[in-house]
C-alpha cells in the first residue's frame, strides 16, 4: 500500500449478523470496493474488549444460533466460487472459542476457509508464545495488539511473536465511534514505528474519513468496526431491506476508501 | 488424589493449569502493577497491622465458630458447627475481601473503585469500605438481580455508590462482571475495579483467597481449641467461590480435613437449569482466567439458573478447578428445593436466618451429618445472612409479607 502512497482500509463485520448468507453478501460488497483486508469477528457470548455496538451484533448472531464450524463451510464455498475474489481475511476470535474448539482443529479449518491470519484480544502477549507456534504450523499471522497503556519492554516482547501487521489501539478502553483520536497517538505511533518492522493499523474509535487524514503517513492501515457494524442493527429494527443495508455499507465502505488516498 | 501443595499460584498465576491471564492488552499493565504492589503490602507490617486492626474493629472479627446443637440433634449423627460470617459488619465474608482491597486501592493512589454484585452482598461490601475510606464507588448490578435485592440495591446507595443496571445478556451475575470490566478497560489508570470473587485475572483469584482466608485460619484456630482436633469435613458453598476458597485454603494440606464445596443445582442438570460449574462445566477460558466453565461446544457461556443470585454464575475461581482435579476437595450440588429447605429448618432449628446461597452448605452438611458418626465434626461456612432473601423466599414460598 505504501508503494501506492495509500493507507490500508480493513472493515470489521461479525459473522452471521443476523445470518451467513448475509455475512456472504456484505464479504463480496466490500470485496468489490475493493477494500485491503476483511477483520471477520466471531460472535461470542462475553466479549470484554468490545463496546455495545458490536457486543449486540454478537448477540444477534448467537440469537440465530451462530455456529463456527458454519462460518468455514460457507467461507470455504466461497473461496471456490470464481466469481469472488475476496481480500485477505483475519479472524477476531475470543480465546475462549479456540480453547473449547481444540486449537489445533480450529487453527486448521481456519486456515482452510481462507484466512490468512487472527487476533486473538483475549491472548496478550505473554499468553501467545505456544499459540503462536502452533499458528505458524497452520500458516496464519498471529496479530498482536498493543494498547497506549502498553510499556516499551512489554511492546518488544509482543512484537517477537506478532507477524501480520501490528494491531495498534487507538485509546485505552473498549471499541467504538468515538469523536477525535487522542493527541499522543501520534507519539505512540511513532515510537512503535521503533520497534518493529510490521505494518501498523490503527484501530477502535476511526469511524471518518477526518480520522484517517490525521493517521496519514504515521500508520500503514486503518480498522473500522462499530461504524460498519451499527448499520446491521437495521435488520432487526426491520426498517431497512437487506439489500439496502448492504448497499449503504458499500457506499460507507467507497467513501472510506477514498480516504485513504487523502 | 496427586500430592497438592498449597504453594499456588505461580509467578505467572497459574494453578497447575489454571488461572493465568487471558484479558485485552489494555489491562495487562494494570494487572502487573497490582501483583507487585500486592506483593509489596503483604510483606509491609504496617498495611498487614492496619488490616488485621479494620478486620477486628470495624468488621468484627474474629467472629465464633457455634455449635448447632439443635441442628445436630435434629439430623442425627456427625456434629455440626456454623463459622458465622452472617455476624461480620454487613452480614457475610465478603467484607473481608472488600477491606483489604479498598486499603490497595489507596495504597496504588487511585480514588475510584468499581464492582460487580450478583446477590449485592460484594455490591453492599465495597459501598462500606469505600465509604469508610471516602472513595468513589461504582456497582454494576444485573438488572434481574436489581429486582431479586432491593434491600441491598437501596443499602448500597445509602452509602454514597451509584448501582448501573446492566441489561445485556442474562441481566445477571456474569453480565456485571463483563461491564465491570469494559468499565475497567477505559478507566484503569484511576480506577482499581474490586473484583468480588475468586475468579478473574492473576492476581485476583490469589489476592481474593488471600484475604478472604482469615475465615479458615480462625476456623483452624478455634476448632482446636473448642474440639482439641481438627474437623473431620468442612462445607462451603461455591459459586465464583470466595468463602469456600477461603475456608479450604489453610486446611489444604491437612489431608485428614476432608473439604467439600456444594455447587447450585438449581433445577436439575439440564444446560441452563443449574449453576454447577464443576459438576458439569468444562475446561475454558471466561472473565480473564482458564478453569472450568459452563459452555456449549463452540466455547459460548451457557445461561445458569440459581435460587440465589449469589451463586448463578457460569465460572468458577481456578483454585476451586485446580482442587477439583487434584481431588484434594469433592464438589457436589444442592437444588432449589433443597437449598429452601435448609433455609426453612436452619431457621426453626437454630433462630438464624441463613443467606440462601449458604443454605447450599447447611443442606449438604444436614445430609452428610445424617451419615457421620456422633464423634465426627463437621464445620459449615455461614457465608451470609438471610435478610437480603427473605422477600424471595417469601415469594417461592408464596406468602406475603
Amino acid at each position: 500500500m505504501s508503494s501506492e502512497g495509500r493507507m490500508a482500509f480493513m472493515p470489521f463485520i461479525t459473522a452471521g449478523d443476523p445470518d451467513l448468507d448475509t455475512t456472504v453478501a456484505v464479504l463480496k460488497e466490500l470485496a468489490n470496493c475493493g477494500v485491503d483486508l476483511i477483520e471477520i469477528g466471531f460472535p461470542y457470548s462475553d466479549p470484554i474488549a468490545d463496546g455495545p455496538v458490536i457486543q449486540e451484533s454478537y448477540t444477534r448472531a448467537l440469537n440465530n444460533h451462530f455456529q463456527v464450524h458454519e462460518l468455514f463451510d460457507v467461507l470455504k464455498s466461497l473461496s471456490s466460487d470464481q466469481t469472488t475474489t475476496l481480500p485477505p481475511l483475519v479472524g477476531m476470535v475470543s480465546y475462549a472459542i479456540i480453547f473449547r474448539y481444540g486449537a489445533e482443529k480450529f487453527l486448521n479449518e481456519a486456515s482452510a476457509a481462507g484466512f490468512s491470519g487472527l487476533i486473538v484480544p483475549d491472548l496478550p502477549g505473554d499468553e501467545a508464545l505456544e499459540f503462536s507456534q502452533k499458528t505458524q504450523l497452520a500458516n496464519l499471522d498471529l496479530v498482536q495488539l498493543v494498547s497506549p497503556l502498553t510499556p516499551e519492554d512489554r511492546t518488544k516482547r509482543i512484537v517477537q511473536t506478532a507477524s501480520g501487521f501490528i494491531y495498534c489501539i487507538s485509546v485505552a478502553g473498549t471499541t467504538g465511534v468515538r469523536d477525535e483520536l487522542p493527541a499522543e497517538l501520534t507519539t505512540h505511533l511513532e515510537s512503535l514505528r521503533q520497534l518493529t518492522d510490521l505494518p501498523l493499523a490503527v484501530g477502535f474509535g476511526i469511524s471518518k474519513p477526518e480520522h484517517v487524514d490525521t493517521l496519514r503517513g504515521k500508520a500503514d492501515g486503518f480498522i473500522i468496526g462499530s461504524a460498519i457494524v451499527k448499520q446491521f442493527a437495521a435488520f432487526s429494527d426491520s426498517n431497512q431491506t437487506r439489500a439496502e443495508v448492504i448497499s449503504s455499507i458499500g457506499n460507507y465502505a467507497s467513501e472510506m476508501m477514498s480516504a485513504t488516498r487523502g | 488424589m496427586t500430592t497438592i501443595l498449597s504453594d499456588v499460584p505461580d509467578a505467572s498465576g497459574r494453578f497447575g493449569e489454571f488461572g493465568r491471564r487471558f484479558v485485552p492488552e489494555t489491562l495487562m499493565h494494570a494487572l502487573e502493577e497490582l501483583t507487585q504492589e500486592y506483593e509489596k503490602a503483604k510483606q509491609d507490617e504496617s498495611f498487614q497491622s492496619e488490616l488485621n486492626d479494620l478486620l477486628k474493629h470495624y468488621v468484627g472479627r474474629p467472629n465464633p465458630l457455634y455449635f448447632a446443637e439443635r441442628l445436630t440433634k435434629h439430623c442425627g449423627g456427625g456434629k455440626i458447627y456454623f463459622k458465622r460470617e452472617d455476624l461480620n459488619h454487613t452480614g457475610a465474608h465478603k467484607i473481608n475481601n472488600t477491606i483489604g482491597q479498598a486499603l490497595l486501592t489507596m495504597r496504588m493512589g487511585k480514588k475510584r473503585v468499581i464492582a460487580e454484585t450478583g446477590a449485592g452482598q460484594h455490591g453492599v461490601a465495597s459501598a462500606v469500605a469505600c465509604a469508610r475510606f471516602g472513595l468513589e464507588c461504582i456497582v454494576y448490578m444485573g438488572e434481574e438481580d436489581i429486582r431479586r435485592q432491593k434491600l441491598n440495591v437501596f443499602n448500597m446507595k445509602m452509602m454514597g455508590a451509584e448501582v448501573r443496571a446492566v441489561t445485556s445478556g442474562s441481566k445477571t451475575l456474569r453480565d456485571a462482571v463483563n461491564d465491570a470490566m469494559r468499565d475497567w478497560m477505559s478507566s484503569v489508570e484511576s480506577t482499581h475495579y474490586i473484583i468480588g470473587s475468586v475468579i478473574g485475572p492473576h492476581p485476583f483469584p490469589m489476592m481474593v483467597r488471600d484475604f478472604q482466608s482469615v475465615i479458615g485460619k480462625e476456623t483452624r484456630a478455634q476448632c482446636l481449641e473448642q474440639t482439641g482436633k481438627l474437623p473431620d469435613q468442612v462445607i462451603a458453598c461455591v459459586g465464583g467461590g470466595s468463602n469456600s476458597a477461603g475456608m479450604f485454603y489453610p486446611f489444604i494440606d491437612d489431608e485428614s480435613v476432608k473439604l467439600i464445596g456444594v455447587e447450585a443445582g438449581g433445577r436439575g442438570p439440564e444446560p441452563g437449569e443449574h449453576a454447577s460449574t464443576l459438576s458439569y462445566g468444562a475446561k475454558g477460558v471466561l472473565h480473564g482466567s482458564f478453569g472450568y466453565v459452563l459452555q456449549d461446544s463452540d466455547g459460548q457461556t451457557q445461561d445458569v439458573h440459581s435460587i440465589s443470585a449469589g451463586l448463578d454464575y457460569p465460572g468458577v475461581g481456578p483454585e476451586h478447578s485446580y482442587w477439583k482435579d487434584s481431588g484434594r476437595v469433592n464438589y457436589t450440588a444442592i437444588t432449589d428445593n433443597e437449598a429452601l429447605e435448609g433455609f426453612q429448618t436452619m431457621a426453626k432449628q437454630e433462630g438464624i436466618i441463613p443467606a440462601i446461597e449458604s443454605s447450599h452448605a447447611i443442606a449438604h452438611a444436614m445430609k452428610v451429618a445424617r451419615e457421620a458418626h456422633p464423634d465426627e465434626t463437621i464445620v459449615v461456612c455461614l457465608s451470609g445472612r438471610g435478610d437480603k432473601d427473605v422477600n424471595e423466599v417469601a415469594r417461592l414460598l408464596g406468602q406475603e409479607i
